[in-house]
């Protein structure tokens, strides 16, 4: 491999008994983990992307791999299978143009703001090529939303990473600035609050359809006292997604709270201090003080969260099992339910969407978020 | 730990019933599958029945079922998960450490040219075996072979090179990557190898879904450890490798402790790509608990008792580790 290339160059310079074994030390310390994240990732996607630009088939003694070009892609995005990946489209009404077009010149902001800046071409298009990917989410959200349509994994899957994450964050960061306070018994709240992080998503994914059953289920008498005693979360679209974002939530706001609360103690006191000698309000010490703080911290958090929120399968697949229909379903239980249909075509295609989309909000969020981020 | 401020009494009260109501929020469905895994059937099927020995009369048969006629069923899937967890942990730190270690201390000047050569020679073995129907031991020879070839004849041409902070994007963004999206060649792969359901399988692929994270929490923890000490070791004539055994390794072990923790959590309770690589013989919990969801009905009372059996080990151990995991976590959500 390349880095068998590298030259052992140490920070105190040549060591004074360089023999073989030592020369090697480079290739030996970092080959172990190149390879097996080469053989385990990067061989793999080269091989996914063959498949998803082919046609799997059982055949006599074995299968086949036919290739077939795009047309996997062009079934998800345009043809019979649109529906499920995409949704069911219908025309946009005045209402969802109007909230389109609010949404893109907020997109298109940063491009503005480049624009009088004076900023570079490159800037200005990577912002242009943002702008145009949060309009596409709008334009597909707004298709989806009049009485006809219907979502489709991918706009479920933007649901849950967005809705999913901006709660998780408030939430975790609300926890963490009660925690902060001088009160008795916060070592006894962190440690609580920090448990759900641990526990698998399949076991909260059954918790917590015992929980929302609203027939023999704790909360039952409470549902029946409302007059919804017939409701079932499972049965409907919605009540099925925000379930399945309620399971989240419960496990991954314990995440956000941590290292929120950490950053928060991180705070120099006596910078704080000092600003409240000086006659600083409390506000003016949460606005200069604190936001600058924890805001680094909160970019990567969310950024984590993102990323690893994008992945969800095991809650919709066990919660609600994608339903009712595919209301609930996520990108990578699309990916799941197509491989089990041996559609390993399609399959792939949808994983390599899904790799598509992510790579590019995360480029994104980190791209329009760089000025408060850390250099990473 | 410093607190912020001190609250005005009205405020103390406001936040102690809003950590009341999240305390609940956190416990009661815990509390829940604490008393589900000791009712009957019937108290599950009559309705909410909420205090054990009051409403309803607790009893271990989910337990004796579980642990008693199915035991092996039990125990097979908690062994698996048990050993992969470990293993794959143990690996993936080790392995990810000395990666992260040598990124921080060590200089790496791969050539972009050797890398395309390298992807090249790989497509094509991979080419061969997938249309020509090559036998991959013959591929993967004739690929490195052919890659030897090329980095000794026309290496010397391409100039352009990465650094360390090339490889270390490169490794950690592959936390980005969906699980999903590489499965499936794996899945075949491990079909050729003869490792589908197994726990070698398994733990091989978690130690390269893990590897990322310990580089990425290592590094910045490895690059906290002052230089001096490793220079005067090096003078005295240590080796690379007797440095980082002996002088690197003992100064992280919170770094340590906590990267292991996190990944053996991860790796305790990951579930997609176990459902694909397992079926009967290397099974683990959570795809044993997701089993429960029988063709009669799904099992609440057994569920309950395998959620338990599975969470409270690693609650405890977070518990009692909770300091360092969440400066662990600080760490990387700092430095990025």
């Amino acid at each position: 491999m390349a880095v068998a290339l590298a030259e052992p160059a140490t920070a105190a310079g040549r060591q004074p008994f360089a023999g073989r074994g030592e020369r090697l030390a480079p290739a030996v310390f970092i080959l172990p983990a190149v390879l097996i994240v080469l053989a385990m990732s990067i061989f793999p996607l080269i091989v996914s992307l063959y498949l998803s630009l082919s046609r799997f088939k059982l055949a006599k003694g074995g299968f086949s791999v036919d290739f077939i070009g795009t047309l996997n892609f062009q079934k998800l995005l345009f043809g019979s299978q649109q529906f499920h990946l995409l949704g069911k489209l219908e025309p946009l009404s005045p209402v969802a143009w109007a909230c389109v077009a609010i949404v893109g010149l907020a997109a298109l902001w940063p491009a503005i703001s480049g624009l009088r800046r004076g900023a570079g071409i490159a800037f200005l298009i990577s912002r242009l090529v943002i702008a145009a990917g949060i309009l596409a989410v709008a334009v597909l959200f707004g298709a989806t939303a009049s009485n006809d349509g219907q979502l489709g994994s991918l706009g479920v899957t933007l649901i849950y990473v967005f809705v999913g994450v901006a709660v998780q964050y408030l939430i975790g960061l609300g926890l963490a600035f009660l925690c902060a306070q001088k009160l008795a018994g916060r070592r006894f709240f962190r440690v609580v609050f920090f448990i759900p992080m641990m526990i698998t998503p399949v076991g909260i994914a059954y918790t917590f359809r015992m929980l929302t059953d609203t027939t023999k289920g704790p909360f039952a008498p409470f549902w029946q006292m409302a007059g919804l005693g017939d409701f079932a979360w499972a049965a409907t679209a919605w009540g099925a997604r925000i379930a399945v974002m309620i399971g989240d939530a419960w496990q991954w706001i314990p995440f956000m709270f941590i290292v929120l609360l950490a950053a928060l103690e991180a705070q120099p006191v006596d910078e704080i201090e000092a600003a409240t000698v000086d006659g600083a309000t409390r506000w003016q010490v949460f606005r200069y003080l604190t936001i600058p703080a924890i805001l680094p911290v909160s970019v990567t958090l969310i950024l984590i969260r993102m990323i690893e929120a994008f992945k969800i399968v095991d809650l919709p697949n066990v919660l609600t099992n994608g339903g009712p229909g595919i209301a609930s379903e996520s990108l990578t239980l699309h990916a799941f339910m197509a491989w089990r249909a041996l559609d390993l075509g399609g399959s792939a295609a949808i994983a390599y969407i899904l790799l598509f989309v992510v790579t590019f909000f995360c480029i994104s969020f980190a791209a329009l978020t760089r000025r408060v981020a850390p250099a990473s | 730990m410093r607190a912020i401020d001190e609250p005005t009494p009205f405020w103390r009260f406001v936040s102690y019933v809003l950590l009341g109501i999240w305390t609940f929020v956190v416990l009661f469905p815990l509390y829940w599958v604490g008393i589900t895994a000791f009712k009957l059937p019937i108290d599950v099927n009559d309705g909410p029945f909420y205090l054990p020995g009051i409403d309803f009369q607790p009893a271990l048969d989910a337990w004796q079922y579980l642990f008693g006629t199915m035991l092996g069923d039990t125990l097979r899937p908690y062994l698996n998960t048990v050993i992969v967890a470990l293993c794959s942990s143990a690996i993936a730190v080790a392995f990810g450490t000395m990666a992260a270690y040598a990124l921080v201390r060590l200089t790496y000047r791969p050539r972009v040219g050797a890398i395309l050569g390298f992807v090249a020679c790989v497509l094509l073995a991979i080419l061969a075996v997938a249309l020509a129907g090559v036998p991959w031991q013959v591929a993967v020879a004739c690929g490195l072979a052919l890659f030897a070839l090329l980095l000794f004849g026309f290496g010397r041409r391409f100039k352009k090179a990465l650094g360390n902070d090339d490889i270390a994007f490169w490794m950690v963004s592959q936390r980005i990557l969906p699980p999903v999206t590489v499965v499936v060649p794996v899945y075949v792969v491990f079909q050729h190898l003869g490792l589908l359901d197994t726990r070698t399988a398994l733990v091989i692929t978690y130690v390269a879904v893990n590897i990322p994270i310990v580089v990425w929490l290592m590094r910045d923890f490895l690059s906290g450890i002052p230089l001096e000490l490793e220079e005067s070791a090096m003078i005295d004539g240590a080796s690379r490798y007797r440095i980082f055994w002996s002088i690197v390794l003992p100064l992280s072990t919170p770094g340590l402790a906590a990267t292991f923790i996190l990944v053996l959590i991860m790796a305790w309770n990951e579930y997609l790509l176990a459902l694909f690589l397992s079926s009967a013989n290397s099974q683990t919990l959570p795809i044993l608990i997701a089993a429960q969801n029988a063709t009669r009905g799904p099992q609440w009372w057994s569920m309950s008792v395998l959620i338990i059996v599975m969470i409270v080990p690693v609650v405890l151990l977070a518990i009692a580790l909770e300091r360092f995991i969440s400066r662990g976590l600080l760490i990387g959500a700092v430095k990025g």
